[in-house]
């Protein structure tokens, strides 16, 4: 089985976002960055697959030159070869974008099943996936949290509002994006990290140039819905007053 | 023209579908377009369309299909791309579900059109409308403007915009039939039954208090201090996804999209940084308290009362003074 798992890569959860000075965009300089938290679980599927159905898996990525760090990640954590698409525009780039450039070279490969995570935890557009699958001409489903994979067919189990799951069956080849939690992570181990840095990483440019379909006029800190007391001094002072607040101003005790 | 999806299960409107319609009423006003009409897609959905006719619109276009009985994304992008050639549009405008998230950018991508996702706020942008929504879980906003061609596809996000600001119209608006062409075959997903995991054996929207515990515990072995405060303010025990995907707490004790909706008296969130999918899942609670060691973690936009700091400290400290009495 030939699975693709596309991964992106996104600022660290700690990361505190600084503007530029046109306020439309994020200071890159500042930022330390990560394997997006759903791609990890897609990556974890794919690998657990292969355990079960052998056969490959490979990283596919769109984005700068940066993003090779995730992908070595990646490679450690097991899959066998990388496919960037490099171009210092896809930094930014919304997900028409990201499937635009990755669509071409992921046709030529001809993957069974290609897996990624129901959305990024930057611009979190939950696009990529049933863009990419429409691009490449293959049926897809999306908040996955069980993959059983057979000759030429997916039997999945997809999350719905409120509690509720659904399964559903589809040909190969398919487009899934994972939930988070439908496994346990496995991290790299110092062997993987030595073997990735043997592994392939086929670079390729953008077919045509990378164009998003929506513009950033601002990007801002949330405007609050409310009027937060923020309740200063130790924990124990600040535990006093909170708890005096909660019994004769919110009357909730 | 501005076209509004409603989207029903079992032949009934999801609330969300009314919250679709007042945003694409507002719309309507801040891009200054003169017609809105609401859609909706089914098996029988005739009385479905009556009750959206209520909504001050220029009609109701109910579409009935053998095909569109038990969703899948194949049929409905199918479906929809149809209707939504015939009416050429300016804007498509649907609520941000698990539905849609699934079928409408494989809709803009048949289309080649785009697609705004998630969408809070409508902006007026040189007389132009740009959709505010939220970007790196929840930490910054964008106001962003949909490119190329038209129609453009905007979601938006459950609860932004209030089902009861729909303005009703003084008669019910004209409901007409569409037929859309669906290839069966082409329909690659076959759906099962959808069903429950296991009967909730904690039901959290009975709760009075609610203590949530996030990333920000770090560890399992720290969730006693948690337990340990839920005791003493007589509140069940709850998680954001992190904590239940690692098996920390059971999926029953999960808030947010994916888990639970609560709007409990007292909401107590430890070391939640407040993404949008728990947000929605616990931002009806009557009084909200949060406390982080993030001063611009999300989850104080919704607090009444926040206290930055370390949780470790001050959770034990909180459990403390309510045992002095």
């Amino acid at each position: 089985m030939k699975i693709a798992v596309c991964i992106k890569q996104v600022p660290t959860r700690e990361w505190q976002p600084r503007l530029t000075e046109d306020k439309k965009w994020i200071r890159e300089q500042d930022i330390s960055y990560e394997m997006n938290e759903p791609d990890a679980y897609a990556l974890e599927e794919a690998l657990r697959l292969r355990e079960k159905h052998s056969g490959e898996v490979v990283v596919c990525s769109a984005g700068p030159a940066r993003v090779q760090q995730v992908i070595r990640e990646a490679l450690a954590r097991g899959a066998d070869r990388a496919l960037h698409v490099e171009d210092a525009a896809l930094g930014g780039a919304d997900a028409f974008a990201a499937a635009a450039a990755l669509a071409d070279p992921m046709a030529e490969e001809r993957f069974d099943l290609v897996l990624t995570g129901l959305q990024s935890d930057d611009q979190g557009h939950a696009q990529f996936g049933p863009i990419l699958a429409t691009r490449l001409g293959i049926p897809h489903s999306t908040i996955i949290m069980e993959v059983i994979a057979d000759a030429g067919s997916v039997r999945v189990k997809r999350e719905l509002e409120g509690g509720w799951f659904q399964y559903l069956s589809m040909p190969l080849p398919a487009l899934l994006t994972i939930q988070s939690g439908i496994n346990q992570l496995r991290y790299a181990t110092l062997k993987g990290i030595m073997a990735a840095k043997k592994k392939e990483i086929k670079k390729v440019a953008p077919a045509s140039a990378v164009a998003s379909r929506q513009r950033i006029v601002a990007l801002y800190p949330p405007e609050k819905a409310k009027q937060t007391v923020m309740i200063p001094g130790s924990a124990a002072e600040a535990a006093k007053e909170l708890v005096r607040r909660l019994r004769e101003e919110a009357r909730v005790l | 023209m501005i076209l509004v999806v409603a989207e029903q299960r079992e032949g009934k409107l999801n609330r969300a579908s009314w919250e679709a319609v007042a945003a694409g009423q507002q719309l309507l006003r801040e891009a200054d377009i003169a017609v809105l009409k609401i859609v909706v897609l089914g098996r029988a959905v005739s009385a479905l369309a009556n009750e959206l006719a209520a909504a001050s619109s220029a009609g109701v276009i109910a579409v009935e299909n053998q095909s569109l009985g038990t969703y899948t994304p194949d049929a409905f992008v199918q479906a929809l791309r149809q209707i939504v050639t015939t009416e050429s549009p300016q804007f498509v405008v649907f609520p941000h579900t698990y539905q849609t998230r699934d079928f409408v950018p494989a809709l803009a991508a048949a289309m080649d059109r785009a697609v705004v996702t998630d969408a809070i706020a409508i902006r007026n942008v040189n007389g132009a409308p740009a959709f505010a929504r939220p970007m790196f879980q929840g930490k910054l906003t964008a106001d962003v403007v949909p490119e190329g061609p038209t129609p453009h596809l905007v979601t938006f996000q459950i609860g932004a915009f209030r089902a009861d600001a729909v303005a009703r119209g003084a008669s019910p608006a004209p409901i007409t039939a569409a037929e859309a062409t669906i290839d069966a075959s082409a329909v690659r997903q076959k759906p099962e039954e959808p069903f429950q995991e296991v009967r909730q054996a904690v039901d959290l929207s009975q709760a009075e208090r609610i203590v949530a515990v996030g990333r920000g515990i770090k560890s399992q072995d720290n969730l006693p201090l948690a337990e340990a405060l839920a005791k003493a303010l007589g509140a069940e025990l709850a998680a954001s996804r992190p904590i239940c995907d690692n098996g920390w707490l059971p999926m029953e004790r999960q808030i947010g999209s994916s888990g639970q909706t609560v709007a409990p008296k007292l909401y107590v969130a430890l070391g939640i940084s407040g993404a949008i999918q728990h947000l929605v899942g616990m931002k009806g609670a009557r009084t909200i308290v949060a406390i982080n060691k993030d001063a611009e973690a999300p989850i104080f936009e919704v607090a009444d009362y926040g206290i930055q700091g370390d949780l470790f400290e001050i959770a034990p400290a909180i459990a403390a003074e309510l045992q002095k009495g």
